[in-house]
């Protein structure tokens, strides 16, 4: 510790002002700060209550993912080694291990554009260096499929830093939350590498390991929620990929093709539970995603027309990106309702959105993405109601407490 | 009749109709997911408002001022309908793929703003090169806009392949979204973001 805290004290000068390297002055106080605790305090004006700092609230979040990004690692590895028929004389550190060569690109890339564009976009605007991107990084490989050529992941990456947050002013500024925005981007730029049967299963080697074998017969690489979208008839048996049928305990442990880090519903509601206990994330908007797709399921299954309707509650919220939007998406506090009754009332339509568009629109096999972007939209407009309505509550208790005293008859 | 060559140049770039004034933006984003009928379209519009300012120019001391928007609209109305039957009759094909927005070119913001702003106040030969230039200013951005969507939204420039096979099996794909009009929005913004880091003085405070 003291031998890097006397080496960055000996950079010091050659990125202070007049110094050789002057022009990255925030690529140094960044790198510093994410080393050690600024040694600078406010003279004035900020009122600090406790030692909670964006940048350890970042972190939290990512302690939080560490479990869906493992066992997405394992699931990737897992759904190769069944593909190819070889999952028996397959070891579980041998099946991770490739998962994680197969993840990891993603990881880096999204880090390297990423932090890549914030650190440029710091310098020219002669800021600090905000610690924004570190969730996005790691959110952006987790919702996508593990077959997608990794310079789209770049351009999509770029995009979104740049148009969905440098734009509206940086990190805490941005409207939409910036990882969906990537998603939505390569879902409408390159449909066929975003959805379809043959993107959410790797058949390819990794550095050498695995295997390029073609798949074994009667495979199938649909998601559940890709077969429930195209079923026809009156009942519907969702299946693994060798055509096994699924059961409840399957896709709530997350043994299924879909997103990387999206399918285990164990993985993220261990990682929610740290959110909440930590209090970085609203237990309120978790809550009511939930309920608000409960709600509509509900529904559905009480005027079922067809097999997708029927689909029982608690398979619906175990199944594609629903409770991993629920737990990490729709509760970012930059883009989500800040009010107490405005997260119940946004949280509650994000998860109504979400299931209309999954179970009644064939064209979109999934909607919690759009449901949540859209929402995005709304939270402000929600919170400025919300704010309004208490105002006039309040105005009527006023006016009504005093009026008694003006009205008394004197005349 | 004396060029004023400031009248032609202004609206090409410092007071461009669309990236500084933000007009026409609505057939900005309909008609350029492909070059050609983004070309078509700006020429169109270089015709139309060049000549309706003339006439309106010409008319400008005739026309009482309580029923000037009719008869603006009548000039208007009638260059468009005389476009778009040329168009229907040499070049059918572009015509039915510019469909409805050719004969929206009558409700062009630009249109209407050149003939109150310029035409009515202004010498005809003056007012017809106020419309040629802000008509170009107009076709400038719809080219740009379409070049863009075309090029990297289907890989072509006209209707041809520029983008080599090569390019393809190596795992490039197009990028659909380029095709759907929101992305229009975004390079007409690009477009304003690089004009104005270049013109400082058109930067908003």
């Amino acid at each position: 510790m003291k031998a890097l805290r006397n080496f960055l004290d000996k950079l010091k000068p050659t990125f202070s002002e007049g110094g050789k390297l002057s022009a990255l002055h925030s690529v140094y106080e960044g790198f510093e700060a994410f080393l050690f605790v600024s040694n600078q305090t406010s003279k004035s004006g900020v009122h600090i209550h406790d030692s909670i700092d964006s940048k350890r609230v970042m972190f939290w979040v990512i302690l939080a993912l560490v479990p869906a990004l493992l066992f997405g690692m394992y699931n990737t590895g897992y759904q190769h080694y069944l593909a190819i028929g070889l999952l028996e004389q397959t070891s579980f550190w041998q099946a991770f291990g490739w998962g994680a060569l197969a993840v990891l690109p993603y990881l880096v890339v999204s880090y390297l554009v990423g932090l890549g564009i914030e650190f440029i976009a710091a310098q020219i605007k002669k800021e600090e260096i905000q610690e924004g991107f570190l969730v996005t990084g790691i959110l952006i490989p987790l919702i996508l499929p593990i077959g997608i050529p990794l310079w789209m992941v770049a351009v999509a990456t770029a995009f979104s830093v740049i148009f969905a947050k440098e734009v509206f002013g940086g990190t805490g500024y941005n409207i939409f939350n910036v990882a969906l925005i990537t998603r939505a981007f390569l879902f409408f730029a390159y449909p066929t590498k975003m959805s379809g049967d043959s993107v959410w299963i790797s058949l390819n080697e990794y550095f050498g390991f695995g295997k390029t074998v073609p798949a074994v017969d009667g495979f199938s690489g649909a998601t559940p929620m890709g077969q429930a979208a195209i079923a026809t008839g009156d009942s519907l048996q969702l299946t693994s990929p060798l055509g096994d049928p699924l059961s409840w305990w399957d896709m709530f442990l997350g043994l299924i093709p879909g997103s990387i880090g999206e399918t285990s519903t164990l993985a993220i509601l261990l990682g929610g539970a740290f959110l909440i206990a930590t209090g970085v994330a609203s237990w309120k908007i978790i809550l009511s995603v939930f309920a608000g797709g409960a709600a509509t399921i509900f529904v559905f299954n009480t005027f079922a027309v067809n097999a997708y309707m029927a689909v029982p509650v608690w398979e619906q919220l175990c199944l594609g990106g629903f409770a991993f939007g629920a737990v990490f998406m729709a509760t970012d506090p930059v883009t989500s309702s800040r009010t107490e009754t405005g997260k119940w009332i946004y949280g509650f339509l994000i998860g109504v959105l979400a299931m209309i568009l999954r179970v009644l629109n064939p064209a979109y096999p999934e909607g919690m993405m759009l449901a949540i972007l859209f929402m995005n939209i709304f939270a402000k407009l929600i919170d400025y109601y919300v704010v309004q309505h208490n105002i006039n509550k309040r105005l009527k208790r006023a006016t009504l407490s005093s009026n008694p005293a003006k009205t008394t008859p004197h005349e | 009749m004396k060029f004023n060559k400031e009248v032609l140049i202004k609206p090409l770039n410092r007071a461009n109709p669309v990236t500084v004034l933000v007009l026409g933006i609505c057939s900005a984003l309909a008609v350029t997911a492909q070059l050609k009928p983004a070309l078509v379209m700006g020429l169109s519009v270089v015709i139309v408002t060049a000549f309706s300012n003339l006439i309106v120019s010409f008319l400008r001391n005739g026309i009482p001022n309580r029923i000037r928007i009719i008869v603006q609209l009548v000039v208007v109305a009638t260059l468009v309908i005389i476009v778009e039957q040329v168009l229907k009759a040499f070049a059918y094909e572009m015509w039915k793929s510019l469909s409805v927005f050719l004969g929206l070119i009558i409700t062009n913001c630009i249109l209407m703003g050149r003939l109150e702003a310029f035409a009515l106040g202004n010498k005809p030969f003056d007012s017809f090169l106020d419309g040629i230039g802000n008509g170009m200013g107009y076709a400038i951005v719809l080219f740009i806009v379409g070049f863009v969507r075309e090029l990297l939204g289907s890989g072509s420039l006209f209707g041809i392949k520029v983008i080599p096979q090569s390019f393809y099996d190596a795992g490039y794909a197009n990028n659909g979204l380029m095709i759907l009009p929101p992305m229009a929005l975004i390079v007409v913004a690009c477009i304003i973001w690089v004009q104005r880091s270049i013109r400082k003085e058109l930067q908003e405070k």
